[in-house]
């Protein structure tokens, strides 16, 4: 099956005052419902060990994650392999709930940003004030020209979520805020 | 260019993640309505020199639609509040009055 | 002459020497020198022409300000003209040229412009090409674009090698301005925690203080500067920037920053220009005073320049504008020039005062000197044509007409008194008050501009607000006031204090002499690049212009590059005096951003080339470009026109495409059509409301074709419904429509039905989405296998999912194209895979990919519409012959009320149709159908127009559809289509159905 399946963008990386990669495949699952359900918040628990995440928080469970998207809905990551799966048992668990399970795996492109400069290069392109921002914040925003997300996945790290169709766009636009010689020192 | 704060996110943000929806609190009339009550739904608007409410859709943020109270002179936001309302919240109008004691009010 | 002085230069480095060329001619400047000084040290005074009259221009000050030296910089794909030659750094390797001349510098044939300086006049344009009427297109407008503009546009081919970028930040009190007073005020604010930015728009600390000579905590001003930077430097809530300009303030604390970050040394990697798109909650403008000219006879001659620029040559950059130079002023401050002229060995034969007495601290100073001060007189005349060489001296209180004496000079140094740089201030709302004393406007602290909490954000300090002396205790009280409306939690410590020589008051001198005769006037400029006089403006005055906006346009006053830093206010005055009236009932005029001209390429940012705009590409975009795609642009998708194969025409490829797809199979990516889950419990009754149709009552397994309207009924996109499960439906909608569908559907579940229990899913890109389309298309799919595609099992409408030759797929029996024909969705990760099999496996079936061309040909074939062809936001459904998908059971849908309007339900509306022309030939797009008479506006009468019009191979003619009066009631009625050069084209109304109307073909 693998010479079958491509990401958007794959192993396009860059290495500028930031390093800039695809990420690869990543499952992801929308989840739209009551996020203060106690039915919801027990069937993530059971189904991915995970916990709700507060609003514009991620949470972590081994290789799993949830984001908070809005207030009815969160995005769901974990290894791709096995999204199709837990789409259909999450849906199965939530039967009766008013809530929507959708497998969307493939309809966007990831890349991990990491440097100590990320934000001065994300400064170049996103509206945004991220000098308060910590480990497990997600804000979605604009990128130039397109929609994002972006998460605080580790220690200088952050992990930008767009559309599958506008990954070139979006790799194009992150290497040109990464280049060297352009650090604005700003945050970093 | 404004800032706004999302009442859905709690994220103050640019206009540019925004994307405006022209006046709030419009009633829908539909198939049995008279033509003046037609034509005011769809056509006639406040445009106000002054206090206004007007909808948002955080387009680049949450994807909510939220609305705003707004001064359209001095672009003083009085304060932004759930879409799913019939008129301005009493915080909302209590605010508005304390600014413009001369405002006529909602209506 | 001007020349480079033997010691001192404070921001020079003499052992860098700088290599440029002026007009080809080399030249050596120090690192240090901004492009003026460099000028002046090699005697350059002369460096452009102006604009109207190309009268001999020479540097008149040494920043921002300067109205003259304008100059075209580098060469090839890095030339620029209108560079300001007081605020370009100077570099090794730098080349200049000078502007507005024909055919050099020196010797300019258009200067006979000012041998006849009456026919120029105010309003000179609008009152010499009104007539006659015949003479604007070939004699006017010829010579107007010959003379026009001021310097050269780069060549056509250059492209701008450089990089430009935008950087969005945030702070709480941002200081535009590093004077002592930004510098004070960002100090005092940053010891109260607050987050402070500093920007300066010159490349050094300190502004004017070191120069002037000042003390601050009874050390020379340079110490406190350095020791205050460096402290700033340590904080770690404080972020400094040079070469960075506050460009403009906007609505809710958004200020633009130009930062010129390598213009002194391009070539480097580093981004040429940057745009800080700063928000700051409280903003304060330490942006200093501009000193203001004098209006005298001959003010304009090349040698003739502010005393503050002057004192800046000298001190700065040890170049002495002059070797003999005469200091005209109504002010104390002017003083510190002359004392700066003979302290670095030049000769200052006069000071002249029109001040009656003269008794100040620094003009004892002057005096003690050995200078002569010449106390209530005037300059009567400059004498000079490309340099001065003397002054006409005459009693202030006088018409000119006697010349007391006359003094040889080269160089005249003057001061009209000062005025606050308010633009900031004022660029969003803030309102001025009239300082008499002063004679200035600064900063109505009670009317400051308003943020989105209601209350003012912006604060003045320092020269910018008005104050000439305390500087630094009103910077640091506004920092206080500052940080107080952020809630900053620190108290500053207590401010650096200042020793200012007591200053007189200044004299507001407004024209010099007082009386001045009309030929003195006359030679008076107030504008030097625009060459506006003080005769003009009286001349407006009396011709009735009595609004200073109406007045400015109508003279060109303040309307050159400098926007009028240094004419608006001696304008005003002018103005004012003409009118009778005090200077603040005249007003200014509005000052809008930005404060200096920025870069195209900075407002640009990043947006250039490849990510100019986001292109979205399908999963299968690289196949396509790698097989003769010609692309086609369908919002901001990309998707191929036709496939283009080696030396075929776009028309050949599209007619092979078409044929081929009627007789074997083709193969459309269809990927970008939107795909919206929509979900819940009432997912029925909202698809019921969005669509004209009945959607609820489609049953699991089935598709439906809809129609959506908007509110006045106006068709807006239409696509099949599948409906998946008891709660579950799949909308397509078109490729441009998909977010803005999605975003209608949100608007109404959120805004309007919010207790209805539905969802939506964008799932548009989650699937690559591809039509095998043909009367082989099920043979290809039975050779992938894993599927039973046949007739029974999925039947027209219906659709099934499973594995595809090992492709998770959603099968879908739906045809755009009257053919037999599947659409397969399969996860997008799969896309490129699965095409390539498809293509793979039907090669011997004669499988060809199709493009947009032959899709849009092959549904007119078939009298399908197609959203945005045959609607254009007028189009109802009826219009369209639709009626069979608008329910009658529904009590309501959107746009139903709109659909019952009386203009909506009118006979006479236009109706879609097929016509055929009758010599077989393609009729133009967008084609009128005449009828021979005119309208009420002697415009042709019309009563139809082609909607959709294409040559089709499988018929081997033109085809196409129009909305026509009447249309369906006239079948076989032949109208005249409008074609090229008047020529009528005739065509037959014809049912649109050409190809299978019974739909057997699609059936199968």
């Amino acid at each position: 099956m693998s010479d079958m399946l491509n990401s958007a963008l794959p192993g396009a990386g860059f290495a500028g005052f930031v390093t800039v990669n695809e990420a690869g495949l990543r499952g992801m699952i929308t989840l739209r419902g009551d996020l203060s359900s106690p039915v919801l918040a027990g069937v993530l628990k059971d189904a991915m060990g995970l916990d709700m995440p507060a609003q514009r928080r991620v949470t972590q469970a081994g290789t799993a994650f949830a984001a908070w998207m809005s207030p009815d809905e969160l995005l769901l990551m974990l290894p791709y392999d096995q999204a199709g799966a837990m789409a259909q048992k999450l849906a199965g668990a939530l039967a009766g709930e008013f809530a929507t399970v959708a497998n969307v795996s493939d309809a966007r492109a990831v890349f991990t940003l990491q440097g100590a400069a990320v934000f001065d290069a994300l400064a170049k392109i996103c509206p945004v004030d991220f000098s308060d921002f910590a480990e497990g914040d997600i804000r979605r925003t604009r990128a130039a020209q397109v929609a994002a997300a972006l998460w605080v996945s580790g220690a200088d790290q952050v992990t930008l979520v767009c559309f599958r169709s506008v990954a070139q766009y979006m790799f194009d636009l992150l290497c040109a805020a990464a280049a060297p010689g352009s650090e604005p020192a700003l945050y970093a | 260019m404004l800032t706004l704060t999302c009442p859905c996110c709690g994220v103050t943000a640019e206009e540019t993640e925004f994307s405006p929806g022209g006046e709030a609190h419009l009633k829908r009339f539909g198939p049995g309505s008279s033509d003046q009550e037609y034509e005011a739904y769809m056509f006639n608007r406040k445009n106000p020199r002054g206090v206004h409410f007007e909808r948002w859709r955080h387009a680049y943020g949450c994807g909510k639609w939220f609305l705003a109270a707004r001064c359209t002179m001095t672009l003083e936001v009085f304060g932004t509040y759930a879409a799913q309302t019939l008129e301005p919240p009493a915080e909302i109008v209590a605010k508005i009055k304390d600014r413009h004691p001369g405002w006529e009010g909602y209506s | 002459m001007s020349h480079r002085l033997p010691h001192g230069g404070r921001l020079i480095d003499r052992a860098q020497p700088q290599n440029f060329t002026f007009n080809g001619k080399s030249l050596t400047g120090f690192r240090g020198d901004t492009v003026a000084a460099g000028l002046l040290a090699n005697d350059q005074m002369l460096l452009g022409r102006s604009f109207k009259y190309h009268r001999p221009r020479g540097v008149v000050a040494a920043g921002a300000e300067e109205p003259n030296a304008m100059l075209g910089l580098g060469q090839g794909n890095r030339y620029e003209p209108n560079q300001c030659a007081t605020t370009t750094e100077m570099f090794d390797g730098l080349q200049a040229q000078s502007q507005n001349h024909w055919p050099s510098l020196e010797f300019d044939l258009l200067s006979v412009n000012s041998l006849m300086p009456q026919f120029l006049t105010a309003g000179f344009y609008y009152k010499t090409f009104m007539r006659p009427r015949a003479f604007w297109k070939h004699v006017y407008e010829p010579i107007i674009r010959r003379s026009a503009g001021l310097g050269k546009a780069p060549d056509k081919d250059a492209r701008d090698p450089d990089r430009y970028e935008q950087v969005y930040a945030f702070c709480d009190i941002l200081v535009l301005g590093g004077g002592i007073a930004g510098l004070q005020a960002a100090l005092s604010a940053a010891q109260t925690g607050a987050k402070v930015t500093l920007w300066e728009q010159t490349a050094h600390w300190g502004g004017r203080a070191p120069v002037d000579g000042m003390q601050i905590n009874g050390q020379p001003a340079q110490d406190w500067i350095d020791a205050t930077v460096a402290a700033l430097q340590a904080m770690e809530n404080v972020q400094l920037r040079t070469r960075c300009m506050g460009a403009g303030v906007h609505d809710h604390g958004y200020v633009l920053g130009y930062e010129r970050i390598a213009d002194h040394m391009p070539g480097t990697d580093a981004p040429r220009h940057r745009l800080w798109r700063m928000r700051a909650r409280q903003i304060i403008t330490a942006t200093g005073a501009i000193e203001r000219p004098l209006s005298f006879a001959g003010n304009d001659v090349p040698g003739v320049m502010l005393a503050s620029g002057l004192r800046d040559y000298i001190v700065n950059y040890a170049v002495a504008p002059g070797q003999r130079i005469v200091v005209v002023t109504n002010n104390d401050d002017a003083y510190r020039s002359a004392i700066v002229a003979v302290e670095a060995g030049l000769d200052v034969p006069a000071i002249i005062d029109p001040r009656p007495v003269v008794d100040g601290d620094l003009p004892a100073r002057a005096r003690a000197l050995g200078i002569t001060v010449l106390e209530g007189r005037a300059i009567r005349k400059v004498k000079g044509g490309k340099r001065v060489t003397s002054v006409e001296i005459c009693r202030q209180d006088s018409s000119g007409g006697v010349v007391e004496r006359s003094i040889d000079c080269d160089a005249v140094a003057m001061s009209g008194g000062w005025s606050p740089v308010v633009h900031l201030w004022s660029h969003c709302g803030g309102k001025l008050l009239w300082d008499d004393a002063g004679s200035f406007f600064r900063p109505d602290p009670a009317r400051p501009p308003l943020g989105a909490d209601g209350a003012g954000f912006v604060r003045a300090c320092g020269a910018a607000n008005g104050h000439l002396q305390d500087v630094l205790a009103d910077a640091h009280g506004c920092a206080q006031a500052c940080a107080q409306a952020t809630q900053a939690p620190g108290q500053p410590d207590a401010p650096a204090q200042m020793e200012t020589p007591a200053e007189a008051p200044m004299q507001a001198v407004w024209m010099m002499p007082a009386q001045a005769s009309y030929d003195l006037r006359m030679k008076m400029w107030l504008d030097y690049q625009n060459d506006v006089k003080v005769s003009d403006v009286q001349l407006a005055a009396r011709e009735g212009y009595q609004s200073v906006e109406h007045t400015k346009r109508y003279t060109t006053l303040g309307m050159a590059t400098d926007q009028g830093k240094l004419s608006n206010i001696n304008g005003l005055a002018i103005l004012s005096d003409a009118l009778g009236q005090p200077i603040p009932a005249t007003g200014t005029t509005t000052f809008r951003p930005p404060y200096t001209p920025i870069s195209i390429g900075a407002i640009a940012g990043e947006a250039r080339g490849p990510i100019f705009q986001p292109l979205r590409r399908s999963p299968v975009h690289d196949w396509h470009s790698a097989n003769g795609a010609d692309w086609e642009p369908v919002g901001q998708w990309r998707r191929p026109f036709a496939y283009l194969r080696a030396g075929e025409t776009r028309h050949d490829a599209v007619n092979r495409e078409v044929k081929n797809t009627r007789e074997n199979v083709g193969l459309l990516d269809a990927s970008t059509l939107g795909k919206i889950l929509v979900r819940g419990p009432d997912a029925g009754r909202f698809l019921d409301m969005m669509y004209t149709n009945m959607m609820s009552t489609l049953k699991p397994g089935k598709c439906r074709y809809g129609l959506m309207c908007n509110e006045n009924g106006f068709l807006m996109d239409d696509g099949v419904v599948a409906r998946l499960d008891e709660d579950s439906f799949l909308v397509h909608t078109t490729s441009g429509g998909a977010d803005h569908i999605h975003g209608w559907m949100e608007d109404w579940l959120q805004c309007e039905w919010w207790d209805w229990q539905v969802h939506t899913v964008n799932l548009t890109e989650q699937f690559a989405q591809f039509a095998v389309v043909g009367p082989k298309a099920r043979t290809l799919l039975e050779r992938l296998g894993g599927m039973d595609v046949s007739r029974d099992t999925l039947p027209f409408m219906e659709w099934c999912e499973g594995t595809l030759g090992g492709f998770d797929a959603r099968v879908f029996r739906i045809s755009f194209s009257g053919e037999l024909s599947f659409e397969i969705a399969v996860p997008a990760g799969q896309g490129r895979a699965f095409w390539d099999r498809l293509m793979a496996e039907g090669a011997d079936l004669g499988i060809m990919p199709y493009g947009t061309e032959t899709l849009h040909i092959l549904r007119a074939e078939k009298g399908f519409i197609m959203i945005g062809d045959e609607t254009d936001g007028t189009v109802i459904p009826q219009d369209l012959g639709l009626n069979w998908a608008i329910s009658k059971k529904k009590a309501d849908f959107l746009g139903k009320r709109g659909m019952e309007r009386e203009a909506m339900v009118n006979p006479d509306r236009w109706k879609l149709v097929g016509v055929e022309t009758l010599d077989g030939s393609v009729l133009p797009h967008a084609a009128l159908a005449v009828t021979g008479g005119k309208n009420a506006n002697g415009q042709a009468q019309t009563e139809g127009r082609v909607t959709s019009t294409y040559y089709s191979a499988n018929l081997g003619r033109g085809i196409a559809m129009a909305l026509v009066r009447n249309g369906p009631d006239r079948m076989g009625e032949v109208l005249n289509f409008a074609g090229d050069a008047g020529k009528d084209i005739k065509a037959r109304i014809i049912d649109p159905v050409l190809i299978d109307k019974d739909g057997a073909k699609q059936n199968v």
